[in-house]
């Protein structure tokens, strides 16, 4: 698959990442186009989630390339790369549990705005920031629940308000990992729609481990196994393909 | 020349110390993930213990005092880890606090049963003869106290390395959760590395008593430099305060010898230097 | 109810130097500067979730920076309290990189190792700081020509201070970075992905922290009218951090309320109890057993399941 390498939204070029001597990246490389739909998938241990991870900054690679709209990212501390265009949620939900809804998106929008340096202005009187948390709240359904915190809350109202955290950002980039887990038949169908509904200005790399759940909402598909790409392509290719077959049967 | 000999057995001799203090430092941070600001004070405890007992007793053997002082100290800290850190578990950082206020309450029980003047301790009559070699003259005690580091270190190692108990605190050390997962009984191995390391200190103190003296204070004195040692050899790791306690013994004794006001400083830059380029310490395994 | 709360408080702080006697109102000098240390100390401890044992380093040192200015150099109580301040904020910013290098219980190691040896300098460098003997004959400032040496004057400047950094710590915490704050201590790995840079957050923060440590230290010196290395010391340190334990960390009116009392049993423990830093030990287990939120968080969840019990 070659394209104008700055075209590309993501660009992952031979990764490599081992902890002493397990190997849990070996040699992973993806292209994916701007405004794509990408699923990755794979076993457990398929090394999904430490992908996301080095992309994200978490964890740094051994050696390989990241690429961000053809801007090198590898080096860069998590932050660095969240003012690049990067965002993600995680399979874990990391949200604050004693604050509110809309503080949890309020500071998601404040990480990338120069006006979270204010040391002498209570945050209670960014009335704007607050209108714009309460509309990205909306946008997921989760409005009327506002002032409640966190707590309060379903643990599938929480997965939507971790996607209204990342998407108040406007990421060039968004990872998802494992959005769909955990959550019930109605919930599931809720999160997906609104998967779906999240403009093409957005790139979209998402992770399940269950194959059948989220491959409606894939275009490209990429299987993982043992830290290696095994398949890539369009989806329907993927899923025809033999290997996926041997993959998914083998577990 | 006499000099330099002088202060690099002293140096020697503050490491041998150094190491009885801090070894059991190391272990219980490395286990427990307990910073234990006792561990002046159970030095301290020994070191009251043995100016007590052996002026009330003529001719009181050091050794005998050394492990009298270690199971009484043992058996303080044993009781506080089973009655108070065993409840703290889920905050480390109230565990961290009740070892403080631990060792405010037993620093001014010493003041009260000692009260406030410097006591020294004898040196035993078997060592106050210096020991004669090339033609220079060294206190025999500091070289015994050498001698008592190394001998604590290589106990201590064959325990670590050698025996099952020493295996189950390896594994507790290097993964609390995963050892109680295969079965190692990691609350009660805490209050055994609790006890061994109050232990080691009370002893300690009782060996040092000699070099030191029993004063109000020891215990605010010896802290800060188990910390040092801890932090520039690693955590949980008895290579690291070995190697560490005799790098801080040389370091403290010759600035204090040769630039005292700046003694503080110059103990200060190899923490540093350490935090700066190996926040792990020289053979950390485990992160603070 | 609140406004009775605030009534009860601002009479308990307007008051004293109308109705209480000479001692009374040097106690609540006292109190007010231990609540500014405090309130500095738990900036880092309760929003920024880094537990310092080595606080009173800032407090020491602006108090020697001015007592050594003011009483050796001849120079003016103005010059000297800014020359402290830079000095103390220059230290906490060199302090801040070195122990941020760890977190939690690392961190807390540095903060303590570093004030030790500040704690060791001040005892030892004994031609500069006079040692155990410490700085005596000290002044204190005339602020616009007006005397601060009687009991009540100085506790109006005492009060005005305090009112000014309670307020200006109140609204660091409520702002934006005081909400970026509390989310790198709470999840920094997600406030790292939001774009926050947890480093500089906390850096920043423990500099502040300094700077108002500092403050309290100035007043600290100015009140006594002497300083000792004592005050550098980890037990220092330690009643702060009680303090601030005690009354509740994560609240503003926490650490006020836990410097109080420590000050309190400290002054009227000590005409009973010879051994005042037994009795600071037990307290300490006592709190972290038996309460470990702290007193504030304590006495709000009694008043308000007190309101919802039906009459």
């Amino acid at each position: 698959m070659t394209a104008a390498a700055s075209n590309l939204a993501l660009e992952v070029i031979n990764l490599k990442k081992a902890f002493g001597g397990l190997a849990v990246t070996q040699d992973v490389s993806l292209a994916v186009r701007p405004g794509e739909r990408r699923l990755i998938i794979g076993p457990n241990g398929a090394g999904k989630t430490t992908l996301f991870n080095q992309i994200s900054g978490d964890l740094r690679p051994n050696s390989g390339l990241i690429r961000l709209f053809g801007f090198d990212i590898t080096q860069l501390p998590p932050y660095r790369r969240a003012h690049a265009g990067l965002s993600r949620t995680y399979q874990i939900i990391t949200l604050f549990a004693t604050d509110t809804l809309e503080h949890n998106v309020a500071l998601g929008l404040l990480g990338l705005r120069s006006s979270r340096w204010q040391m002498w202005r209570p945050m209670s009187l960014y009335s704007d920031l607050a209108a714009e948390a309460r509309r990205a709240l909306d946008a997921v359904g989760l409005l009327h629940l506002a002032a409640h915190p966190i707590s309060d809350i379903a643990y599938g109202e929480r997965r939507r308000v971790e996607l209204a955290v990342a998407l108040a950002q406007k990421p060039r980039v968004l990872l998802l990992d494992e959005p769909l887990a955990g959550l019930s038949n109605t919930e599931r169908s809720t999160v997906k729609s609104l998967i779906a509904s999240i403009p093409r200005e957005t790139t979209v790399i998402m992770i399940e481990h269950d194959m059948d759940t989220a491959l409606d909402l894939a275009e490209t598909v990429t299987l993982l196994n043992y830290g290696r790409v095994i398949v890539d392509g369009g989806r329907d290719a993927v899923i025809a393909d033999e290997l996926t077959r041997e993959v998914y049967l083998g577990t | 020349m006499q000099f330099w000999i002088i202060q690099g057995l002293n140096s020697l001799s503050l490491g041998g110390l150094l190491f009885l203090l801090s070894s059991g430092f190391s272990l219980i941070f490395g286990l427990m993930r307990l910073a234990n600001l006792t561990h002046g004070a159970f030095f301290m405890l020994g070191t009251y213990f043995a100016a007590s007992a052996m002026r009330s007793y003529e001719g009181l053997d050091i050794w005998v005092t050394a492990i009298g002082a270690g199971v009484m100290v043992a058996a303080i800290g044993g009781l506080f880890e089973r009655l108070v850190l065993s409840r703290l578990r889920a905050n480390p950082l109230g565990q961290v606090l009740v070892t403080l206020g631990m060792s405010f309450i037993i620093s001014d029980a010493c003041l009260v049963l000692w009260g406030g003047d410097s006591i020294p301790v004898p040196t035993p009559q078997n060592l106050q003869a210096p020991t004669r070699f090339f033609g220079f003259v060294f206190p025999t005690y500091r070289l015994v106290l050498v001698g008592c580091a190394v001998a604590a270190a290589i106990v201590l190692y064959f325990l670590l390395e050698r025996t099952r108990l020493g295996a189950m605190i390896r594994a507790g050390v290097d993964d609390s959760q995963m050892a109680r997962a295969v079965g190692i009984p990691v609350s009660n191995l805490s209050t055994i590395v609790f006890c061994l390391g109050a232990g080691i200190a009370g002893a300690g103190g009782v060996l040092g008593g000699p070099i030191l003296s029993a004063y109000p204070g020891l215990d605010a004195d010896m802290l800060p430099l188990a910390l040092i040692v801890v932090i520039l050899g690693g955590i949980g790791s008895l290579l690291g305060a070995f190697v560490g306690s005799f790098i801080i013994g040389f370091i403290y004794t010759f600035g204090t010898a040769l630039f005292p006001e700046l003694a503080y400083i110059i103990l200060f830059l190899p923490m540093i230097f350490v935090i700066a380029f190996r926040p792990q310490g020289l053979f950390g395994r485990v992160g603070a | 109810m609140k406004w009775f709360a605030i009534a009860v408080i601002a009479a308990s702080l307007l008051l004293p130097p109308f109705l209480a006697g000479d001692f009374y109102i040097n106690l609540a000098s006292q109190i007010l500067i231990a609540a500014i240390f405090a309130l500095s100390l738990n900036l880092l401890v309760g929003f920024g979730g880094m537990t310092s044992l080595g606080h009173a380093s800032y407090l020491g040192v602006a108090a020697y920076i001015s007592a050594l200015l003011t009483s050796r150099y001849g120079l003016g109580h103005g010059s000297a309290a800014v020359v402290s301040i830079a000095g103390t904020v220059a230290m906490a910013a060199i302090f801040g990189v070195i122990a941020l290098r760890a977190t939690g219980l690392g961190f807390l190691m540095i903060t303590l190792a570093l004030s030790q040896v500040l704690w060791g300098l001040a005892y030892r460098m004994s031609n500069v700081t006079n040692g155990d003997n410490g700085i005596a004959g000290l002044t204190r400032p005339a602020p616009f020509g007006i005397s601060i040496n009687s009991p009540a004057s100085f506790y109006w400047f005492v009060l005005i201070v305090a009112a000014f950094a309670f307020l200006m710590m109140a609204i660091f915490v409520s702002s934006a970075f005081g909400s970026s704050l509390k989310g790198v201590r709470d999840q920094p790995r997600r406030m790292a992905a939001l774009g926050f840079n947890p480093w500089l957050i906390r850096w920043i923060t423990f500099i502040y922290a300094g700077f108002w440590g500092g403050v309290s230290g100035l007043l600290y010196v100015y009140y006594h009218k002497y300083i000792h290395p004592t005050s550098l010391s980890t037990t220092s340190s330690a009643e702060a951090l009680l303090g601030v334990i005690a009354g509740g960390s994560g609240t503003m009116g926490g650490p006020v309320v836990g410097a109080a009392v420590v000050l309190l049993i400290k002054n009227y423990a000590s005409a009973y109890v010879e051994r005042w830093n037994m009795l600071l030990g037990l307290v300490f287990l006592f709190i972290v057993l038996v309460m470990p939120t702290g007193i504030v968080p304590g006495v709000s969840r009694l008043t308000a399941a007190i309101r919802r019990a039906p009459p």
